[in-house]
């Protein structure tokens, strides 16, 4: 094995402005409710379809614990495995149904030192068929220097 | 300050907890986190590669974090943990008429990974509750709960800051109050009122010509329309056919907030005529970094909507 499966990129690589790759995933029956059972989030809203509509809702909705994972699974693809995360602060939208799609977007806002951490700060934007899902703010620790692999 | 107002406070800054996770952080739970986020990250799976890590082992996801101390599909706390509901002040404000919860902010902070083995616990407090608060979805007030997530040292391994409204629904006829994350309604352009000053512009526009109201006794342009003259005072007036041509006098780019159902990022215009007077206008037909101030414009009527027409500006070719 070597280290190109630990490749992650280095803070002095990533620019104030650079985009992130948009990162689209489909919103199915089968995401909402394994990555609710995952999260241990039992709420019916989450994975039964009659019981969510008793409470006015269309149908069963994404999690916010999922929408945290992904917003820090979309982050750490793109800055490889060994970024660290410090923060996700994220303010929610419409909700994730099944049947639409949601398109993850990304911009680096800063790049700081703050104690030993490199940080780059990423806004990011999920967007799917209604609006906007979620939008906010990854933190993210970068290795400072190239390292011997 | 009112009653409920008052009463609300004494909620605040209360500490309940621990809540204790039923497992301590393992690698079957965290498997099933990726599998189902579809996030292949190795230094959560992949013992050997992990192992070679700055991490120097398997770690959970930090989004996970939250998931050790949830109380799962028989909603009962894990063993040793605080009988008290966190989240007392919504039986609190239920019981005062304001039924319904939508989540609004949720800020995590994480100090260090977690690893298998590590057994966390995490407490909660109040931090904050609005005074009443009238939203699109009802009248109620936002509750900030601060969740702070410990090891078996004591030592805090993350925060969470969750920010709820909680809240009546505005009525509707024959629908319940309660939370109905509807589709929204297509949301359509703002239509001018077209007063006795204003029509002719409109009448104008519908008929393919930018006119510009012009004062019959002293002669001066003026835009936007109105009755007197600003340099005589005159009632009396006509009007021009502009060339539709000009230049950007100014201009911004609005990014944020998106607004319905305008398209983002979206130019907005001040467009100096030929003729000297100035309106606001959309960009069509460019980009935003198309634009500086001082570029030529001219004018193109266009039907945004069905039976809508706006004088909007594009780019002009200097012939």
């Amino acid at each position: 094995m070597s280290g190109s499966e630990l490749k992650t990129r280095r803070f002095n690589d990533v620019q104030v402005g650079e985009e992130i790759p948009p990162f689209g995933i489909d919103i199915t029956t089968r995401l909402i409710v394994s990555t609710a059972i995952a999260s241990r989030d039992y709420q019916n809203v989450h994975h039964d379809k009659p019981g969510a509509q008793a409470l006015g809702s269309p149908d069963i909705f994404m999690n916010i614990l999922t929408t945290n994972g992904l917003v820090g699974r979309y982050i750490t693809d793109w800055a490889g495995p060994e970024a660290l995360l410090r923060s996700v602060k994220i303010k929610l939208g419409v909700p994730n149904y099944p049947g639409d799609h949601m398109e993850l977007r990304g911009r680096v806002t800063a790049c700081r030192e703050e104690g030993t951490d490199h940080l780059a700060d990423i806004e990011v934007a999920g967007k799917n068929g209604l609006g906007f899902h979620v939008t906010g703010t990854v933190t993210v620790a970068l290795p400072s220097a190239r390292t011997s692999a | 300050m009112s009653d409920i107002d008052a009463q609300l406070q004494q909620y605040l800054g209360r500490p309940c907890g621990p809540y204790n996770s039923w497992d301590e952080v393992n690698q079957a739970m965290i498997r099933h986190w990726c599998e189902a986020m579809g996030d292949t990250n190795p230094v959560y799976t992949d013992p050997a590669l992990a192992e070679k890590s700055v991490h120097g082992g398997i770690v959970a996801p930090p989004t996970m974090m939250q998931a050790w101390t949830m109380r799962g599909a028989t909603s009962q706390w894990a063993t040793g943990s605080d009988t008290r509901e966190p989240f007392e002040v919504f039986e609190f404000l239920e019981s005062h008429g304001y039924p319904a919860v939508v989540a609004v902010n949720c800020e995590q902070t994480y100090y260090r990974y977690l690893r298998p083995g590590d057994r966390i616990h995490h407490t909660s407090r109040i931090e904050a509750v609005s005074p009443q608060k009238t939203t699109a979805l009802g009248v109620g007030y936002f509750v900030t709960e601060l969740e702070e997530y410990w090891d078996q040292s004591g030592e805090k391994i993350g925060d969470m800051r969750f920010r709820l409204f909680k809240y009546r629904a505005h009525e509707r006829a024959g629908e319940p109050a309660v939370a109905a994350p509807a589709k929204p309604p297509k949301i359509s352009r703002f239509r001018p009122a077209e007063s006795y000053d204003t029509k002719f512009f409109w009448d104008g526009v519908r008929a393919g010509k930018l006119l510009v109201q012009r004062c019959k006794a002293c002669g001066v342009l003026r835009h936007p329309p109105g009755p007197m003259c600003p340099s005589c005072q005159s009632l009396e007036w006509d009007t021009l056919e502009s060339s539709g041509r000009g230049i950007v006098y100014s201009f911004v780019v609005m990014h944020h907030p998106p607004i319905p159902p305008f398209d983002y990022p979206n130019t907005v215009l001040l467009v100096e005529l030929e003729e000297g007077t100035r309106l606001v206008t959309q960009l069509v037909d460019a980009k935003p970094g198309d634009v500086e101030i001082g570029t030529p414009v001219e004018v193109v009527f266009r039907e945004v909507e069905e039976g809508y027409t706006l004088p909007l500006f594009r780019i002009r070719k200097e012939s």
